[in-house]
């Protein structure tokens, strides 16, 4: 049995690794997330009604299931049911498919608050550009996307924070983000087995980790306090 | 030759008819006033000059140019349509600037867009943005507004920002400028500052349509008065005829409301 001393290094430079991992996932579905949230908002406000209802249909099923559900399915129904398993095998594999996941999963999330945003700017914003000769696109563009962008922030934060903790359900694909770094000293690994305090410890991160985005996203919310 | 022409111009919304059939026409540096009871289709009407609204039927010329004509399907499009709006001019009962950009920039935000399309803009970018800045800077001194080029709208008053919304409208140089109830969303003490800018411009002959309940405004500054009720101009005239002697019934009991009120 080591002492505490001993084991925390060892400790905090696999978490370290872990959590690594889960950064990555992080900003790899904000990235996607963002656009494709986009995309799924306009799809739902389309005058084209088969592809209003698609987006709509969408936005039910992810909403209304379970990530993790939608995490076994993703990485396991390609290989296991329909033997051509697309994303392939180690940490690769797994990191792709639960990208793949999240971005699907938070972009249908988005695709809401954006529709929220765009929705609640006065119609008399896009005829005041339509009669000063703009397009459409330049009235999303130059004149709308600010002020949208000023709307969802605060419900945007909130997301953005729990995406952060989401990101630990990609254990149950055994992805090795930070999760599956603490638990990995409970039955042994590197001659620490039986400590649960890696586990407990894991905490720690996140809170660290969204503290920070609090401030950030604060940040960004004053800077777009210059009007209303 | 009349700067616009409107003729049998129809509007259906939903099953209820707003438009009847409204013919008029107006001549280069007039002033025309649209008076008449809400519902009666005077914004509608103002809505469909700006092409805000499709008329079902009928057609629209400017300067002997066909701008809109329902019959014939290549004048209706978007695409068609977009530039030619810019032959009106339209002042918003709510003003609706753009929050975001300073009374400087939301002057000049159209005219900025607008040049990027020109073909030589690469090569002069810098002078023709120096010249819009220029122009805009103008409108904003003329307005009154001279020391809150930098202001946002929130940080402006009901009158200052209508008078944002004026010089916006004319940094475009339309033919014809629209008001839709320009002192409508205003406390009364910040109508005054309003009227006084739309009075200067009728003075400098800017062809205007002004949609108002300001009867007292409407008879001294416009030229010819149009009274509408129910989807129909009843009467137009000079507002000497119109407003002081009305000749229908329906007029006389319009303005009635407004001098025993």
């Amino acid at each position: 049995m080591q002492l505490f001393t001993e084991q925390f290094p060892i400790v905090i430079h696999s978490l370290n690794i872990g959590f690594l991992q889960t950064l990555k996932l992080f900003f790899v579905t904000l990235t996607g997330a963002f656009p494709l949230g986009l995309v799924i908002a306009f799809g739902s406000m389309s005058h084209f009604r088969p592809l209003r209802y698609c987006a709509k249909v969408l936005v039910w099923i992810i909403r209304g299931t379970p990530l993790m559900i939608q995490l076994l399915i993703i990485y396991y129904f390609p290989g296991l049911v329909l033997h051509n398993p697309i994303w392939g095998g180690g940490e690769n594999g797994r990191f792709l498919a639960a990208s793949f996941s999240f971005i699907l999963n938070y972009a249908c999330y988005f695709s809401e608050i954006y529709r929220g945003g765009i929705q609640s700017i006065p119609v008399g914003q896009t005829e005041a550009g339509l009669v000063l000769g703009m397009t459409r696109r330049q009235i999303f563009v130059r004149v709308k996307l600010l002020q949208m962008i000023k709307r969802i922030v605060p419900p945007m934060s909130n997301e953005i924070i729990t995406l952060v903790k989401d990101t630990s359900l990609a254990r149950i694909i055994a992805l090795q983000e930070i999760i599956w770094a603490g638990q990995a000293f409970m039955k042994g690994s590197q001659g620490i087995s039986g400590a649960i305090w890696p586990l407990f410890f894991t905490a720690v991160y996140y809170l660290v980790c969204n503290g920070i985005l609090t401030v950030l996203l604060g940040y960004l919310e004053k800077k777009l306090d210059y009007f209303k | 030759m009349a700067i616009l022409e409107a003729e049998h111009i129809q509007k259906t919304f939903g099953g209820v008819q707003v438009l009847k059939d409204i013919s008029f026409s107006m001549e280069k540096g007039q002033t025309l006033s649209i008076i008449g009871s809400s519902g009666s289709g005077k914004t509608t009407l103002l809505r469909c000059l700006n092409f805000l609204e499709r008329p079902d039927t009928g057609m629209i010329r400017v300067n002997g140019e066909t701008l809109f004509d329902a019959g014939d399907p290549d004048t209706t499009t978007e695409r068609e349509i977009r530039k030619k709006r810019l032959h009106f001019g339209l002042v918003f009962q709510s003003f609706n600037l753009f929050p975001q950009y300073t009374a400087l920039q939301n002057v000049m935000l159209a005219g900025q867009l607008l040049a990027k399309e020109a073909e030589d803009y690469k090569v002069r970018k810098r002078e023709i943005n120096l010249a819009i800045e220029e122009h805009a800077r103008e409108l904003l001194t003329q307005m009154g507004l001279g020391d809150r080029m930098g202001n946002y709208p929130h940080q402006l008053s009901g009158g200052q920002c209508q008078r944002v919304a004026i010089a916006r409208a004319l940094a475009l140089t339309p033919d014809i400028l629209c008001f839709d109830e320009p002192t409508s969303a205003l406390d009364p003490e910040l109508t005054g500052e309003v009227l006084r800018v739309i009075r200067e411009l009728a003075d400098k002959e800017t062809t205007m349509i002004i949609v108002t309940h300001e009867m007292a405004f409407a008879r001294d500054v416009a030229d010819r008065v149009i009274f509408m009720d129910d989807g129909y101009i009843v009467e137009q005239g000079p507002p000497a005829e119109v407003i002081e002697n009305p000749k229908e019934e329906r007029t006389r009991q319009f303005l009635s409301r407004y001098t025993q009120g």
